[in-house]
């Protein structure tokens, strides 16, 4: 047999297909990244998929409020998952709230992400008085539990999309520093880093292109459990009443109106908003505990 | 040791004084909280009679210094609602809190330890498969959506439990509680299950990391060598270890306990300091929502000198390094 032909035989385990093949042999993992992906287009695609835009008020029909689903409407069509208060499409408004729970959760996690992990890595890099101001201000703040961090600032800042980021961003960089910076302070030492220094790249140039990138797969970790706390921190501050205003309601916004006529036996309201949040956290999480197992070396058998 | 505690309260008074100035400022930037307060039909001499009576006619700066010189004395300011020392209106509150957030914690322990230990010593049976994908469930279920699922199944459905508020209380040590009878046991139960589920999966999925962990560990391969029953094995050799990081993350999670405390109030129109203070910031009534946040700021600190003093006297090595130093 040629050389050549044996090599055919075994290609090449390219790094992306390593980490593929260690992702799927979970299951269950699989089945959260279905649904992640089932999840997110649906989100994506809002505008074209739902029935109605539950913010244009114009479309909507108050004689057609508080309708359980299936049940057909004064205006001749059938709500699939029933209508809220004001005659909303339980489906669509569903659907536009996914939009803004994702857009609000993933966008505070790339801020924060930005922010937190290069104050990490500079802090690991620069070490010194900058090390431990960085240090201390994150210790402080992870004593404090998110909630309340957050509702302190929404008292401040008022309710709206970026008011919210902001707190999201505030409350979460301080994971993404203690992470990058403790990956770092492992990766300074190593040979690339001396190497790097010995050709005299900038400093910069060393923390960006270097430094960060090999800090790399624990924030990634981290940041899928982040991405998901940040949604629930947005439902739950929103169904407090402190998130996002009711012209564009989120998942908690609506789960929040439902609880009004939950106690008279009408579930759908807040039902079937929760269960779309349920499954966008849960499916975040179970790629993420699976994304956990792969990428930590100390677990690689 | 007496040095280490008095660094410590050192410590506590500067994050008070922080997080004083940092709440005082930001919340005085928002809101007129007269215009809440006051009858809608009075007319400007009242709002500004109104005014002159909360002292917020005067500079923030001059308004801050009061606060510090009540402060210093243990008066953090009169309610602008209650018309009462806001810290009166607090401690009243905090009993109903205590309660439920030590009821979550007891649920979540007695649970969570048992489930952590099965699925760690036997990580690959159905049981433990099934009890880590509940735990993952446990984490992402919205705590405020699993309040009002809980009012939907046992109250409004099934009507096993009241859905809201707050039973008979008893009084003990001067408190009022209401888990010393049936009847008052009764309210707190869905609202401490509520509390308790995240912190349940959380024990849970810590104990079997550290279970796995410490079992593969010499000291467990020689106590089962030397013959010993496993029930003494793992009773006594492994709870022990573990039991250290375990207690770190109790009293952590008791403070946050408390923290969520304002969601599950809200749902359960619980009459604790969370539901206080969510409505308080409605109502602009600053001196309550800054009194409610120095207290809580004061317990966090307090529970997590705690557990730093409970791990010296749990693992040795911590107290022969602090005594070295």
């Amino acid at each position: 047999m040629s050389v050549a032909a044996s090599r055919v035989r075994t290609p090449v385990e390219s790094p992306l297909r390593r980490f593929w093949s260690q992702f799927s042999e979970s299951r269950i993992a699989l089945a959260g990244l279905a649904m992640l992906v089932f999840v997110v287009a649906a989100a994506l695609f809002a505008p074209w998929l739902a029935p109605q835009n539950p913010y244009d008020l114009a479309s909507l029909d108050l004689l057609d409020s508080r309708l359980a689903p299936g049940e057909r409407g004064m205006s001749g069509g059938s709500y699939l998952l029933g209508t809220d208060g004001q005659g909303r499409d339980m489906l669509s408004a569903i659907l536009y709230g996914l939009r803004v729970s994702l857009y609000v959760g993933v966008a505070s996690g790339a801020l924060a992400l930005a922010i937190g992990s290069l104050a990490g890595v500079l802090a690991a890099y620069l070490g010194g008085r900058f090390e431990q101001l960085v240090m201390r201000i994150v210790d402080i703040q992870l004593g404090f539990p998110a909630i309340l961090v957050a509702l302190i600032l929404l008292a401040v800042l008022g309710t709206g999309v970026d008011k919210i980021i902001i707190a999201l961003v505030t409350v979460q960089w301080a994971y993404y520093a203690r992470t990058a910076r403790s990956a770092a302070l492992v990766e300074r030492n190593k040979e690339y880093i001396e190497a790097a220094r010995a050709l005299g790249l900038s400093a910069p140039r060393i923390v960006l292109r270097h430094l960060l990138p090999n800090a790399l797969p624990p924030l990634i970790v981290v940041g899928t459990v982040q991405v998901a706390h940040a949604i629930a921190l947005e439902a739950t501050l929103s169904f407090l009443g402190l998130g996002l205003p009711a012209t564009e309601p989120s998942l908690g916004l609506l789960i929040a109106t439902g609880y009004e006529y939950l106690l008279s036996g009408k579930y759908w309201i807040s039902v079937f908003p929760g269960v779309a949040l349920l499954l966008l956290i849960l499916s975040i999480n179970l790629v993420g505990d699976q994304l956990r197992d792969v990428l930590n070396p100390r677990l690689s058998r | 040791m007496t040095v280490f505690v008095l660094r410590r309260l050192a410590q506590t008074l500067l994050v008070l004084f922080v997080t004083s100035v940092l709440v005082f400022g930001g919340l005085y930037l928002v809101g007129d909280p007269v215009e809440i307060l006051v009858n809608p039909t009075a007319d400007q001499i009242e709002k500004d009679r109104a005014r002159v009576a909360l002292g917020l006619d005067k500079p923030v700066l001059e308004q801050y210094w009061l606060f510090l010189k009540g402060a210093s004395s243990g008066n953090l300011g009169n309610s602008f609602v209650h018309a009462r020392p806001a810290l009166e209106v607090i401690f009243e509150r905090m009993p109903a809190t205590l309660e439920l957030a030590v009821l979550a914690m007891l649920i979540a322990v007695a649970l969570g330890i048992p489930l952590g230990l099965y699925a760690g010593l036997r990580p690959d049976s159905f049981g433990a498969r099934a009890i880590m994908s509940g735990s993952i469930l446990g984490f992402s279920l919205p705590t405020f959506w699993v309040g009002l699922m809980l009012i939907l199944v046992f109250a409004v459905t099934l009507g096993w439990l009241p859905s809201t508020g707050r039973g008979p209380t008893r009084e003990f040590l001067g408190m009022q509680l209401s888990i010393l009878s049936w009847d008052g046991l009764r309210y707190a139960l869905l609202p401490a299950v509520n509390l308790a589920l995240l912190k349940l999966s959380l024990i849970t999925r810590l104990t079997r990391a550290q279970v796995r962990e410490q079992s593969l560990l010499d000291y467990i391969r020689f106590a089962r060598a030397k013959g010993l029953p496993e029930r003494r094995v793992i009773g006594v050799h492994l709870l022990k270890n573990i039991l250290i990081p375990l207690v770190t993350v109790i009293g952590l999670a008791l403070g946050s306990v408390i923290a969520y405390a304002i969601v599950t109030e809200t749902i359960f129109a619980w009459p604790g300091m969370g539901k206080l203070v969510i409505d308080s910031i409605f109502l602009l009534d600053r001196p309550v929502v800054v009194a409610y946040l120095l207290v809580v700021v004061f317990m966090f600190i307090l529970i997590n000198l705690v557990v730093d003093l409970l791990y010296s006297v749990l693992d040795p090595r911590v107290r022969v390094a602090q005594a070295r130093r």
